[in-house]
């Protein structure tokens, strides 16, 4: 049924002048591509064509961000904080060299600032101008994260875009929502669960989810996550 | 500009669908889109305030009924098309149609890990003091630019309290339109809810945006 009504609605249509669907590719089928994709292939063949883009560069980049360059990465910088006192200081002090110093440097980490979730306040990072984020700690930013619904809504409802995360704080609790408009880049370190005393980095750092360092979500559970 | 891309404070948009970390692309031609956005952003062209401006100069129906990877896509060809770099006859044939200009920078693969490792740095030394200290309180001025600003629209005309001093910053409202680096202190501004979405707003909620001084005014005591 899916294939035929895709076939349907594509047969005799002009493609370039309807609608698309964002969330089909039609790759599937090895003939058939949405717009979008003909149009992405059609842009990288003509800079592969001109000599502008190195077609291996871009296996590269690709593999860089699906495998290398992710929130593991931040979670390791949460777990230290967690774990050694020092670094956390060096981390208020100066975030960008802190966070560096565990090899996560570069394209859009350039400038860091990590902010604390306390008992009395909780952190909120977004950008609603477009999409920054800090990609050495966090990797390529989720789909929502560069969507309308959460662009608009962050920095007006922060408790409304919680709750759509299934995160509820006390309604005294201060927010504090940081809208990314310069190159600074924000990394939350979430708090530390109880019953975690005595655990190492690394045991740490399988508490730190994505959106827990986005402030979107909470550390996980310990009971979820045995050392 | 005041285009679509400055959402914050609108309304309408739905709930926010939350989904796993390890899910990184919704279709393989996302993949292709970062990739070729990043290696043409390498060739040096364009800097990072121009292709923001590029996206945002998308007609606002066009911007919010695309997906962030198509904005991607479409703000690339109006930078490649507005720089020469390719032909609009091109990209409806989908092909190369005149050769390309040999003297281009060109990313290749064994450079990729050095080049994203390095980033870029858009802090400059300071060649003044900074006009602001933090605690002080400033207002960020009422301004409608038609061209790239990264003062949004919900931030303007507001009184807030100067939460960080974080240097001396390349300016983009000029550096995206090629009118030069024009550096400037920037600072963290924190704006209580209630400063910005009036009486009925979050109590217990402060935002913060990164402003460059010139955005600021004081305010008198």
């Amino acid at each position: 049924m899916h294939d035929h009504s895709h076939a349907h609605h594509h047969d005799g249509h002009d493609h370039d002048h309807h609608d698309h669907d964002h969330d089909h590719d039609h790759d599937h089928e090895g003939s058939e591509l949405s717009p979008i994709a003909l149009r992405v292939r059609a842009l990288e063949s003509i800079l592969v064509e001109k000599g502008y883009v190195d077609p291996a560069a871009l296996d590269v980049l690709i593999e860089t961000y699906e495998t290398k360059i992710g929130p593991r990465n931040g979670a390791r910088v949460v777990a230290k904080a967690w774990a050694d006192e020092d670094y956390l200081g060096w981390l208020r002090a100066d975030a960008t060299a802190a966070i560096h110093s565990l090899g996560f440097t570069g394209r859009q980490g350039e400038h860091m600032v990590a902010v604390e979730n306390t008992a009395q306040e909780h952190n909120l990072v977004v950008c609603t101008l477009c999409s920054c984020y800090p990609w050495p700690v966090l990797g390529l930013p989720p789909v929502w994260y560069k969507s309308a619904p959460y662009r608009s809504r962050a920095v007006i409802d922060p408790r409304g875009v919680l709750a759509d995360f299934g995160v509820t704080l006390p309604e005294t609790t201060h927010i504090r929502v940081w809208d990314s408009t310069a190159e600074t880049r924000y990394l939350v370190i979430p708090m530390r669960p109880a019953g975690t005393e005595g655990w190492d980095e690394e045991a740490l750092a399988r508490l730190v989810t994505r959106d827990s360092m986005i402030g979107t979500g909470l550390a996980r559970n310990p009971a979820e996550v045995r050392p | 500009m005041n285009g679509a891309q400055d959402l914050g404070g609108m309304m309408g948009f739905g709930p926010v669908e939350p989904e796993p970390e390890d899910v990184r692309f919704h279709a393989p031609w996302e993949k292709r889109a970062l990739a070729v956005t990043l290696a043409a952003g390498a060739m040096g062209e364009w800097n990072i305030d121009a292709s923001r401006h590029a996206r945002e100069t998308l007609s606002p129906a066009d911007y919010l009924s695309s997906s962030y990877y198509e904005i991607w896509i479409k703000g690339l060809e109006k930078l490649l098309l507005a720089r020469g770099l390719v032909t609009a006859e091109e990209l409806a044939a989908g092909r190369a149609l005149v050769p390309g200009d040999p003297g281009k920078r060109v990313l290749k693969a064994a450079d990729v890990p050095a080049v994203l490792a390095r980033g870029t740095q858009y802090d400059r030394p300071a060649e003044a003091p900074a006009r602001f200290a933090v605690g002080e309180q400033v207002r960020t001025k009422v301004m409608h630019p038609a061209g790239h600003t990264r003062l949004p629209r919900y931030a303007r005309g507001k009184v807030g309290t100067i939460a960080r001093v974080n240097g001396v910053f390349v300016f983009p409202d000029t550096h995206a339109h090629g009118k030069g680096e024009h550096p400037q202190w920037l600072y963290t501004v924190a704006f209580s809810g209630a400063e910005l979405w009036g009486a009925d707003g979050d109590a217990t909620l402060t935002v913060s945006i990164d402003a460059w001084e010139s955005y600021l005014e004081g305010v008198e005591a």
